[in-house]
C-alpha cells in the first residue's frame, strides 16, 4: 500500500462526508460535561466547557499549546487525579453517571475510558505481556486460551498483528516508534473500553506511521467512542467528525468538522485555522 | 567596526581560533587529570591487594611437625558405639592417645622438641582417626602443629634458644609450613597455630541476614510509601529531612542504641547475630530508603500513566511496574548498605560483639563475632603468628564482601530493563 495516499485518506473524507449532515443533537451521547472547570492550585486551566462526545464520531480537540485541551482530555478519565494540585468543577457524564460522584470507581472508569499518550509508553514487558496486562488485572480472561485470544483479537484490530505476531516476546520497547504506538492503542482495546482517549497520538511519529494510526482510528470508530487532541489541523480534518477548538482554556467553539474548517462561527476559530496565530 | 563585522565573521578571526586552541587544550587537561586518578586509584587498590595476598598467604599455613605414631605398640581402639566424633575425641583421651602423641614425639624429636609440639596435637590426632579408623592401626605419621615459640623460631624470630632446634628439625624434614585448610573451619583460639576463621565468618553471614531480612523490605517499603503515596506536606518533608540525617549518623551511635534498646529487650541475646543484626539494619535502612527513593524517582511517569490508564489500581502500578523497574537502583543502593554494615566493627563493639568466642555460632542467638572484629581483635594481639592470621581473616573478609557485591551486580543486570 502507498502510504502518501492513506494520508490524503480517501477513507477519512468518504466516512466524514457520509455523516457531515447528521445533527449533532441526534442520539444519546457516550460522554456529557456540563460547566466543567479545571484548576492547577489557584490557576484556572479549563473554563466552564460543555462538550458532548458520541461513540459514532471521532471528536477531535484542536487550539494552541497551553490552551488546555490536553487537561480536558485528562478530566475525562481522572487522570488528572494523580496531579495533587489539579482540581474539577462541574460535571463528566459516561452514560449518564457523573464520573467524579463519590460512587464511581476510577479504576473501573479507566478500564471504561481507555487512554493512549502523547510518546509511546510500551511497558518493558514482551508484547504479549504488554496487551495481556489489562485482561489480566481486570479479570477478564478465564484461562491462557482466552488470554491468547484476546492478545490476538486487539492486536489484529490495532492493525500490528502481521507485523508482530512471530515475536510477541520480544520486548514492547524493540518495536519502532509507530509499531509501539499501536501497540499502546491495542494494549487500551485488551480491555474493551467504551472510549478511547488520544493525546496527540502521532506528534512523536513520521508522516507514514501517522497514517497507519488515522487509518486505525478511523476503523475504531463507531465500536469506541474517540476523542483525540492534535495538534494538526489537517489531521483533525482527516480523521474527526467533530471538532473543538480550545483557546486559553475556553472552548471556543464546538461542531462539525467541515463547519469548524469551512464556515467558523467565531472568529478566534478562523484566525486559528488559517493560521494567523497559534 | 560594522565593516568588520560584515566583513570577517567572528567564528572566523585569529582570536576565536585561539580560543578554540584554548578549549581543546583544557579538555586534554581534564582528561588528562581523570585519567590520573584513575591510575592512582588501581595503582592503590594493585598495592593493597598484593600486600594482602603476600602476608596473607602465611595467614593459610601453619608451622607442623612430623610425628611418626607406632600404634601397633601401644593400641587404642575407635568405640564402635560412639555417636559422633566428640564421643571418638574422648574415648581416645580416655585410653591415653595424649600420653602416646607426647611418646612418639619424644622418641623422635626428644625431650626437647616434644615439649615444642602443639598442647592440642593429640586432640588433631583423635579427629583424624574418628573420621579415618584405620588410622588407629600400624605405623603411622602425623603432621601435628608446633607450639607458637616453635613456629616464631621456624620463621627466622622468637627466642634464640630455639632457632637451632627448628634448624636441625627442618633439616631432618621434621618441620615444615603446610596449608592449613582447618583455617577456614575453625573458631577463635588464644594460640595462633589453633585459630580459624569460620566462626567470625559464620557470625558475619548469620549478622548480615538479619540485617537484610530487617533493612531490606523496612527500606524498600518506607521508600515506596514516601514515593507512591505519602502527601507532600510538613511531616513528609521532616520525615525525609529525619531519614537523611540518619543516614549520616556516625555507626558507633546505632551501636549506643542497640545497647540502650535491643538489649534492654532482650538481656539475654548480649553478642548475639540477632542484635548485631537488628543494630546494623537501623544503620543500612537509611541508605537503601534514599537509593530506593531515587529509582523509584526514576521510573518514567509514562509508565505509570500507561498502567494507570488502562484502570490499574495504585497498588498494582508499584507492585506490577514501578517496583521491577526501580529493583536494580534499590539492589545497587542495598548492596551498598550491605556492605558498609559488613564491615562495621564499631557498633558491635558496643552490644558485646567483641566476645572470645571459640566456637561457631550455631544459630542467631548464639554468641558470635563478626569478621571485622575478629580481625580488629586478633591485631591487638602480640603473638608473631596473629599478624599472619589477621591478614588472612583481612583476605577472608575482602573475598566475601567481593562475593556478595558480585551477588547484587549479578541480579542487578538480570532485572535490568530498557525502556
Amino acid at each position: 500500500m502507498v502510504m502518501s495516499e492513506a494520508t490524503d485518506s480517501p477513507l477519512a473524507s468518504q466516512a466524514q462526508k457520509s455523516l457531515e449532515h447528521e445533527n449533532i443533537e441526534t442520539g444519546e451521547p457516550k460522554m456529557r460535561a456540563r460547566d466543567v472547570d479545571v484548576y492547577y492550585g489557584q490557576k484556572k486551566a479549563i473554563d466552564g466547557v460543555n462538550i458532548d462526545v458520541f461513540t459514532e464520531f471521532v471528536t477531535a480537540f484542536i487550539g494552541p499549546s497551553g490552551c488546555g485541551k490536553s487537561t480536558f482530555l485528562r478530566a475525562l478519565n481522572r487522570m488528572n487525579d494523580t496531579i495533587p494540585s489539579a482540581r474539577v468543577t462541574g460535571t463528566i457524564e459516561l452514560d449518564g453517571e457523573d464520573i467524579y460522584a463519590s460512587g464511581m470507581d476510577v479504576v473501573q472508569l479507566r478500564a471504561r475510558v481507555g487512554m493512549v499518550f502523547q510518546k509511546p509508553n510500551p511497558f518493558p514487558k514482551s508484547i504479549y505481556e504488554n496487551i495481556a496486562y489489562g485482561p489480566k488485572i481486570h479479570g477478564l480472561a478465564e484461562n491462557k486460551a482466552d488470554l491468547d485470544v484476546m492478545v490476538e483479537k486487539s492486536l489484529r484490530r490495532a492493525g500490528l498483528w502481521e507485523e508482530v505476531k512471530d515475536r510477541l516476546d520480544d520486548s514492547g520497547t524493540a518495536l519502532s516508534g509507530g509499531q509501539q504506538q499501536r501497540l499502546c492503542i491495542a494494549r487500551a482495546i485488551a480491555v474493551d473500553p467504551e472510549v478511547i482517549l488520544m493525546d496527540e497520538p502521532c506528534s512523536a511519529l513520521d508522516p507514514i506511521a501517522t497514517a497507519k494510526i488515522e487509518e486505525l482510528i478511523d476503523e475504531l470508530r463507531g465500536r469506541y467512542g474517540i476523542v483525540i487532541v492534535t495538534h494538526s489541523m489537517q489531521q483533525a480534518a482527516r480523521v474527526s467528525q467533530r471538532t473543538a477548538f480550545f483557546h486559553l482554556g475556553h472552548l471556543v467553539e464546538y461542531g462539525h468538522t467541515s463547519d469548524i474548517f469551512t464556515n467558523p462561527a467565531e472568529k478566534r476559530t478562523q484566525d486559528y485555522i488559517t493560521g494567523r496565530y497559534g | 567596526m560594522s565593516d568588520m563585522v560584515e566583513n570577517i565573521r567572528p567564528t572566523r578571526t585569529p582570536a576565536f581560533e585561539a580560543r578554540l586552541k584554548k578549549r581543546y587544550a583544557s579538555e586534554r587537561r581534564f582528561k588528562a587529570l581523570g585519567l590520573g586518578a584513575i591510575l592512582f586509584s588501581i595503582a592503590v587498590l594493585v598495592f593493597l591487594l598484593v600486600t594482602m595476598a603476600l602476608n596473607g598467604f602465611g595467614g593459610f599455613q601453619r608451622t607442623e611437625l612430623r610425628v611418626p605414631v607406632d600404634f601397633a605398640a601401644a593400641p587404642v581402639s575407635v568405640p564402635a558405639d560412639a555417636a559422633d566424633e566428640r564421643a571418638v575425641v574422648q574415648s581416645l583421651e580416655r585410653q591415653g592417645l595424649r600420653d602416646i602423641i607426647t611418646f612418639s614425639a619424644t622418641e623422635a624429636f626428644g625431650e626437647e622438641g616434644a615439649a615444642q609440639l602443639n598442647s592440642e596435637s593429640w586432640r588433631i590426632v583423635a579427629q583424624e582417626i574418628a573420621e579415618d579408623p584405620s588410622l588407629a592401626r600400624g605405623q603411622q605419621e602425623f603432621w601435628l602443629p608446633t607450639s607458637e615459640d616453635l613456629a616464631s623460631a621456624y620463621a627466622g624470630d622468637g627466642s634464640a634458644e630455639l632457632q637451632p632446634l627448628a634448624q636441625q628439625l627442618t633439616e631432618q624434614g621434621h618441620l615444615e609450613d603446610n596449608l592449613d585448610l582447618g583455617f577456614l573451619e575453625r573458631a577463635d583460639a588464644t594460640d595462633p597455630q589453633l585459630v580459624g576463621i569460620w566462626g567470625a565468618l559464620k557470625g558475619s553471614i548469620l549478622t548480615m541476614i538479619v540485617t537484610l531480612l530487617l533493612a531490606f523490605p523496612i527500606g524498600v517499603l518506607a521508600a515506596l510509601y514516601l514515593e507512591e503515596y505519602a502527601p507532600k506536606n510538613r511531616w513528609t518533608d521532616l520525615i525525609e529531612v529525619s531519614i537523611n540525617n540518619l543516614a549520616a549518623v556516625p555507626s558507633i551511635i546505632f551501636g549506643l542504641l542497640g545497647l540502650a534498646v535491643f538489649l534492654w529487650i532482650f538481656p539475654s541475646y548480649r553478642s548475639a547475630p540477632l542484635i548485631g543484626g537488628m543494630t546494623l539494619a537501623l544503620m543500612t535502612m537509611p541508605v537503601i530508603v534514599i537509593a530506593g527513593r531515587n529509582a523509584i524517582k526514576a521510573v518514567p511517569p509514562s509508565i505509570r500513566d500507561g498502567a494507570l490508564a488502562i484502570g490499574a489500581s495504585p497498588v498494582q502500578v508499584v507492585f506490577h511496574h514501578v517496583l521491577p523497574l526501580a529493583l536494580p537502583g534499590i539492589l545497587t543502593g542495598t548492596i551498598i548498605g550491605m556492605a558498609r554494615a559488613l564491615g562495621e566493627t564499631a557498633p558491635l563493639l558496643l552490644i558485646g560483639m567483641r566476645a572470645f568466642v571459640a566456637s561457631p555460632p550455631q544459630g542467631f542467638t548464639d554468641n558470635a563475632t563478626v569478621l571485622p572484629m575478629q580481625i580488629f581483635l586478633w591485631s591487638d594481639e602480640i603473638d608473631r603468628g596473629f599478624v599472619e592470621r589477621t591478614s588472612a581473616a583481612i583476605i577472608v573478609l575482602l573475598v566475601f564482601l567481593l562475593l556478595m557485591n558480585g551477588l547484587a551486580i549479578y541480579l542487578r543486570n538480570r532485572f535490568e530493563k530498557k525502556w
